[in-house]
């Protein structure tokens, strides 16, 4: 990202002149650089993928062998049958990242600017979690959010359960195994990937732009609008995209905090790799998700515009 | 292929002359040559690619190998976590005791935490025809059924295994997907039952699938199984339909009343084995569930029950079974062999607590362990042992058509 941007930037500035090394010498530094990236994206990347668009053209069976029949039809069927799992996908993943985004922001922009001594401190606590594994984290939060726990009960006295089952996130008053949970789990597991780019670009802002700012009669919430949002965009458009792409395919959240009508994509190509073992449909079913995936990234990257992505 | 053989230098000039020149941008005019090449390659093979069936792999491929096991005096066994006695330092006493009776030193590796996995993690050894590197497997059922339909397991040879013909249990000699048992050893067994929450209950007895399916004080707080066979079986024993041999449409009339439970809200989800925690909570009242797990966790709750429905009940078994191209054949049966000495069957079950296919264990234990051998979840009565199903031993097809069902009403 940061590579095309730098790009983009470039064709739009002065010409430069080249970095006179010699004709020849310094010519081939790129490619080297370059290398181990596309050696690393060509192997465990764009093979699989050619592999996964081919199984999901192919038709028969373990025992009589796969064969590439060009069998478009398994994507019809796949998408029909599933459809309303791949919306729920998205539409979770949408409001854990908006959800997210609101917790991460003002989280960063502390960090950035008012956290003094205790800076890193802070930041380690944001990548915390890591050290535990992404299971563990999720069934924590079983007990968490069990009925007769302490957060339960703290929501029921604010009424925040009322509120919920207002918002049919909360089918009974039960708050485990409800969207909620499912989406509660998704923001949490995701917040560090969209706290650290929001806090990597807050953290670069000039605070002499504030100072000139406020020489010229803006009022906190203007500077704020008007220089640190706008300046912080980058930070924003990364941290959605690393929240948004992972949760849209997650399937352990909705396994472990969800219920029957939670069940998102993910835990559908998981059922029919390894359980049906229908190999086909569930290549569709994955090529489905990553193109809708590339689609609504790249609108929402063009809509963004790209030359603000530093 | 022929793009990427091109003198690179045209392609750095042509950048150059077209933007503003930087070297990463002469980089990435190359690099869509580069990728364009790659693609039109990657678009040859995709359409040339297919993979032959196990039919005419078989054909030729060898199953076996010379046994190294006189030689090379180790095992590499496969199992699931916990599922073996372990002391305080970490220590597998009856696998100890194996070593200074034979000299053959066991590698044991706790590897299986998930049937699905553990068989999409060695498949493409076996499609390929590689050593797995593994002398002992321990699948469950239907698993080994797969793997013996597919030609992957090797026959077992009985002259090694004394104890075996002495001792194993006659209800479980004949299984519908292994008939006389050539190919699988059971390792332990187990039945999967109801486990409620009687405190969450309001102390109500839950003893039948009928009640977990549609009574309404339970709506939305009961669990089942995300295997198959378990959950289905159960279904169908409530339906007097028998799970040992049954037809499509007593499968369909028993899938069609499971999908009336999860529109109705009933169900509150599928689970692996980790029913354990909302079920101790009380966030699930009632449950599919499997002994071995229940006698472990009634350890810590005094709220938990079990039971096994009148109706019946399905019991399941994880099996020993040897690979193709195992070099150790000889001493995987030698150490099956010795589990089937009644008192390593006996030391073994009283750590695991699961069922031991020997029933001379529970005249070991009856001396050693008391309360153990009069468990009725660990050494059950013959009246319980005639209620408890195998899910019928299907073809692939049927299992992946079953399956596909099953799938479906679990996306909800």
């Amino acid at each position: 990202m940061t590579a095309f941007a730098g790009l983009e930037r470039g064709s739009q500035g002065p010409a430069q002149p080249p970095p006179d090394s010699g004709k020849t010498r310094g010519r081939w530094t790129p490619y080297f650089l370059l290398l181990p990236g596309m050696a690393w994206l060509a192997v465990f990347f764009i093979v699989p993928v050619v592999f996964l668009v081919s199984m999901s053209l192919q038709t028969g069976n373990i025992v009589d062998g796969y064969e590439l029949t060009w069998n478009f039809g398994t994507y019809g069927d796949a998408i029909t049958q599933y459809w309303d799992q791949f919306v729920r996908s998205f539409i979770y993943a949408l409001i854990a990242t908006v959800a997210a985004l609101l917790i991460a922001y003002p989280l960063a922009y502390a960090i950035a600017f008012k956290a003094g001594r205790f800076k890193n401190l802070l930041l380690v606590m944001v990548i915390a979690p890591f050290f535990t594994s992404f299971l563990i984290r999720t069934l924590a939060w079983q007990v968490i959010l069990q009925s007769d726990g302490i957060v339960v009960g703290i929501m029921e006295k604010l009424h925040i359960i009322s509120l919920l089952q207002w918002l049919q996130l909360l089918p009974t008053d039960q708050v485990i195994f409800s969207p909620f949970a499912v989406i509660t789990g998704l923001t949490y597991n995701f917040l560090p990937f969209m706290t650290l780019p929001l806090y990597a670009s807050l953290e670069r802002l000039d605070p002499r732009l504030l100072e000139a700012g406020g020489d010229l009669y803006a009022r906190p919430f203007t500077s704020f609008r008007k220089i640190t949002l706008p300046l912080s965009m980058p930070g924003v458009v990364a941290g959605t995209l690393l929240t948004f792409i992972p949760a849209a395919g997650d399937y352990i959240n909705s396994h472990l905090l969800g219920n029957t009508s939670t069940t998102m994509i993910g835990q559908v190509i998981d059922g029919q790799f390894l359980r049906v073992l229908d190999y086909p449909t569930a290549s569709a079913l994955s090529v489905t998700l990553m193109a809708t995936i590339v689609i609504l990234v790249a609108v929402y990257v063009w809509r963004a515009g790209t030359e603000e992505l530093v | 292929m022929s793009e990427m053989g091109e003198d690179p230098r045209n392609g750095a000039t042509a950048g150059a002359a077209r933007l503003p020149s930087t070297p990463l941008l002469r980089g990435l005019t190359r690099r869509r040559l580069l990728g364009a090449g790659a693609g039109v390659a990657a678009l040859a093979t995709l359409a040339a690619c297919g993979t032959p069936g196990q039919k005419e792999r078989n054909a030729d491929a060898p199953t076996s190998v010379p046994d190294r096991s006189d030689t090379d005096k180790i095992v590499n066994w496969s199992n699931w976590p916990e599922y073996i006695d372990v002391t305080k330092n970490g220590k597998h006493p009856t696998l100890e005791s194996f070593t200074k009776r034979t000299g053959i030193k066991v590698n044991y590796t706790e590897d299986i935490n998930d049937n699905d996995a553990f068989y999409a993690k060695l498949q493409p050894f076996f499609t390929q025809g590689q050593d797995t590197g593994r002398d002992l497997l321990t699948f469950s059922d239907t698993y080994c059924g797969r793997l013996i339909n597919f030609g992957w397991v090797q026959e077992l040879d009985f002259a090694n295994m004394p104890n075996v013909t002495a001792n194993l249990d006659p209800t479980l000699k004949d299984v519908s997907w292994d008939p006389g048992r050539k190919y699988s050893l059971p390792y332990q067994a187990g039945f999967t039952g109801i486990g409620y929450n009687t405190k969450a209950t309001r102390g109500a007895k839950v003893e039948t699938v009928e009640q977990l399916l549609t009574d309404p004080d339970l709506k939305g707080r009961v669990t089942l199984l995300t295997e198959m066979s378990d959950t289905m079986g159960m279904v169908m024993t409530s339906m007097d339909i028998d799970p040992r041999q049954f037809t499509d449409d007593e499968f369909d009339a028993a899938i069609d009343k499971l999908q009336k439970a999860v529109d109705a809200g009933q169900i509150a989800n599928f689970t692996g084995n980790d029913y354990g925690k909302p079920l101790a909570s009380g966030d699930i009242a009632a449950c599919l569930a499997y002994t071995g797990d229940i006698v472990q966790l009634q350890a810590d709750s005094k709220d938990l029950a079990y039971a096994l429905p009148p109706q019946g009940h399905m019991v399941w078994s994880d099996n020993w079974q040897v690979p193709n191209l195992a070099q150790h054949k000889k001493n995987a049966e030698l150490l099956i062999n010795h589990y089937y000495d009644p008192k390593v069957a006996a030391e073994l079950v009283d750590w695991v607590n699961y069922i031991s296919p020997v029933p001379a264990a529970k005249d070991v234990l009856v001396k050693e362990d008391p309360e153990v051998a009069n468990n009725p979840l660990i050494f059950p009565t013959d009246e319980v042992r005639a209620r408890s199903y195998l899910f019928m031993g299907i073809s692939y097809e049927k299992e992946q058509e079953y399956n596909r069902k099953f799938q479906a009403v679990l996306a909800g």
